[in-house]
């Protein structure tokens, strides 16, 4: 049974419509982010989740129990912020017995005054005061217990915060761009952390943010979103490998993928007036081709890896504009040499002799190579077509 | 010697524009001052003195030190302080727990007709009591609750300017913070009672200072429902030196001050509370 059960949420402000028919599982125990551009509905999806938004159509089930209409505080939640949200005037050991006390502690011992002396709220005290101990030690937060969140620096509030959130043990954690506040070293360190707590306690989490090195670094799987739908449900991997539309692949991986138009005729592939020297079978129709920036490389630069030799290749003529030095790799930024001129980045790795030549710093003009089995096919509407090129002959000069 | 010529310095004008500026404030000072100049120089004299024309700030014939005692000694002033704070205290505690919930109302939560209400509450804010006072009146008459501290308080229990002022104030505590306290498990009461209560202390204490002081000086409404001595506050406590024949203008006057004194007595003590009040509530008092 899964945890968590989306049914087709839909999300409406006034005319606006956030959220569009949404479906989605999510494993007990599993790690999904949400990700997308802002705007694109997952912060929203996430408060509808937790409760704190009420979604205009749609079902949710929190294992096989509909909560739709659930409070967030019934329905076993815990929720990060973006902005961390810790209680300002609270020390860190009241900000994590907030949600025992409310769990715990009867209504009428947690009136003001009335705390100070009902023997309910002494009750529970050490008890309290225990789980706190054993969760700010986990997060290595306990020497901060007595401080305000004023006090605290950016990487141990959003520490607090997610303490606060683990303290009541709950069926599901959310978060909602937790690292967006963090400078990018601590970014990292945090980014590490979380995914070690998500492998520690073996909570089901539920994460959302519009960075995709988040989404596929700690992610079991990812749900892509775009304009209020999810366009691919996906582990990291195969999301990067084998994305289901043009959309998918633009959006992961950076530099972004070089994606082009072709036309498939019996001839075989033509981008313009080049002929690729690869033919699709049984498609006679305006198609898209997606290339990696790592699926190309550049033809007899030494200094840089290229497709080892008797691969099956295609060349093309490239303008060479710009170079990019990311320490292990370059990325090169140029224009095809063909009508229609086309945008390509190119990554390589460096080799061992890179600098040595001033080869790639001096060279305009160069030929660029294609790995034809990684050719992405998508048709003119964007949607991928899971075929691969056939190649006419075993190299291709250009005609 | 020398001390005495730099504090001279200091108060010489460095140009001339200097020298226009401190001269209009003197002046202002003046016109804010005299008024209580006025009142303790004719606290200290004789009515006839008071009358005269020829105004001096000395009294030529002394009559302070009959006109203090019989304000202090001669009626029970130490009562007329107590009802004066009694209708204070009551009247802000009442404002504080009708307005805190409805300022949350309005500024945090989403329900419909909202800004209908809120409307509602400016427009409001431009009735004067006076406009109300007859029907309030009658109200308290049928009720027959007349010379009572009740009648004295009710009309100011629900302060839409409290509501408005704290609402203002509510709407810049961060939604996410609120957010987490309902994950957190939190009710509404809850949330306003352990997290914008506290953070709204700068809020509250200025309004406090602001409702105290408008009516610890409020003559006009005790004056229409008490007619009892033991239940005049402070200020009504002047009208007595008045009849239809005679006012005893050098007893009000040290009436008036004395009166007066709690209130520039708190002033002197918090000074600061006093000015945040005033420039938050962005009214003068």
């Amino acid at each position: 049974m899964s945890r968590l059960t989306l049914r087709n949420i839909g999300k409406s402000f006034g005319d606006t419509e956030v959220l569009k028919a949404i479906t989605l599982d999510v494993e007990d125990g599993e790690f999904l982010s949400l990700v997308g551009q802002s705007g694109c509905g997952k912060s929203t999806l996430l408060r509808i989740i937790s409760g704190l938004e009420a979604p205009s159509s749609g079902e949710i089930l929190m294992q096989g129990q509909t909560v739709t209409h659930l409070a967030p505080k019934q329905r076993n939640i815990a929720m990060v912020f973006q902005d961390y949200a810790l209680y300002p005037h609270m020390s860190v050991a009241e900000n994590m017995a907030m949600p025992l006390i409310m769990a715990q502690v009867p209504m009428y011992a947690r009136l003001p005054l009335v705390r100070r002396v009902a023997p309910a709220a002494r009750r529970h005290k050490p008890n309290i005061d225990a789980q706190i101990d054993t969760v700010a030690k986990q997060l290595r937060i306990d020497h901060l217990l007595a401080r305000k969140p004023a006090q605290l620096s950016g990487g141990q509030r959003q520490r607090v915060a997610l303490g606060r959130a683990l303290v009541r043990n709950p069926g599901i954690f959310l978060m909602d761009e937790p690292l967006s506040n963090l400078d990018a070293k601590l970014r990292v360190e945090v980014r590490r952390e979380i995914s070690e707590l998500h492998a520690s306690s073996g909570l089901t989490f539920v994460y959302v943010t519009h960075d995709q090195t988040e989404a596929m670094t700690m992610s079991d799987r990812v749900a892509l979103m775009q304009g209020g739908s999810i366009l691919q449900v996906a582990a990291p991997n195969s999301l990067y490998t084998n994305p289901a539309s043009v959309d998918v692949a633009r959006f992961i991986g950076s530099p972004q993928i070089n994606i082009f138009p072709v036309q498939s005729r019996a001839t075989g592939l033509h981008l313009g007036d080049t002929n690729l020297g690869l033919i699709l079978e049984g498609a006679d129709a305006d198609l898209q081709i997606g290339l990696r920036p790592e699926a190309l490389s550049l033809q007899g630069v030494s200094g840089l890896s290229s497709h080892p030799p008797g691969a099956v290749v295609i060349t093309l003529p490239f303008d060479k504009h710009m170079v990019e030095d990311l320490g292990p790799e370059v990325l090169i930024h140029g224009r095809l040499d063909a009508e229609p001129e086309i945008d390509l980045r190119i990554r390589a790795q460096k080799a061992k002799d890179y600098g040595l030549t001033d080869q790639l710093a001096k060279a305009r003009r160069l030929n660029v190579t294609i790995d034809p089995t990684q050719l992405l096919v998508f048709d003119a509407g964007g949607r991928r077509l899971h075929i691969t090129p056939r190649m006419m002959r075993t190299t291709s000069e250009v005609s | 010697m020398s001390s005495i010529k730099a504090t001279l310095r200091s108060f010489a004008p460095r140009s001339f524009g200097h020298l226009i500026s401190t001269l209009f404030l003197v002046l202002g000072a003046w016109v804010m001052v005299f008024p209580f100049v006025w009142m303790i120089s004719s606290s200290l004299k004789p009515t006839d003195e008071v009358y005269d024309t020829d105004f001096s700030i000395i009294p030529r014939t002394f009559k302070g030190f009959e006109n203090y005692y019989e304000v202090l000694f001669d009626q029970p002033y130490l009562m007329f302080l107590m009802n004066s704070f009694i209708v204070c205290v009551g009247i802000l505690i009442v404002q504080l727990i009708t307005a805190v919930p409805a300022a949350y109302a309005l500024a945090k939560l989403k329900f419909r007709g909202s800004t209908i209400l809120f409307g509602t509450v400016i427009a409001s804010l431009t009735i004067p009591i006076n406009v109300t006072s007859i029907p309030i009146y009658v109200g308290i008459v049928q009720a027959s609750l007349l010379d009572t501290y009740l009648a004295m308080m009710f009309p100011f229990f629900i302060s839409v300017f409290a509501i408005f002022l704290f609402r203002q104030f509510f709407r810049s505590f961060p939604d996410s913070i609120i957010d987490a306290a309902r994950v957190d498990g939190f009710s509404e009461i809850e949330i306003i009672l352990r997290l914008i209560l506290p953070s709204a202390v700068p809020a509250i204490a200025a309004f406090s200072v602001f409702s105290f002081v408008t009516h610890w000086n409020d003559l006009y409404w005790p004056l229409i429902v008490v007619t009892s001595q033991d239940k005049m506050t402070a200020t009504l406590s002047m009208m007595q030196y008045q009849s239809d024949f005679d006012t005893d203008y050098g007893r009000t006057f040290a009436s008036a001050t004395v009166v007066t004194a709690p209130m520039v007595i708190a002033f002197l003590f918090a000074r600061r509370l006093f000015i945040r009040g005033i420039t938050m509530t962005g009214v003068k008092g």
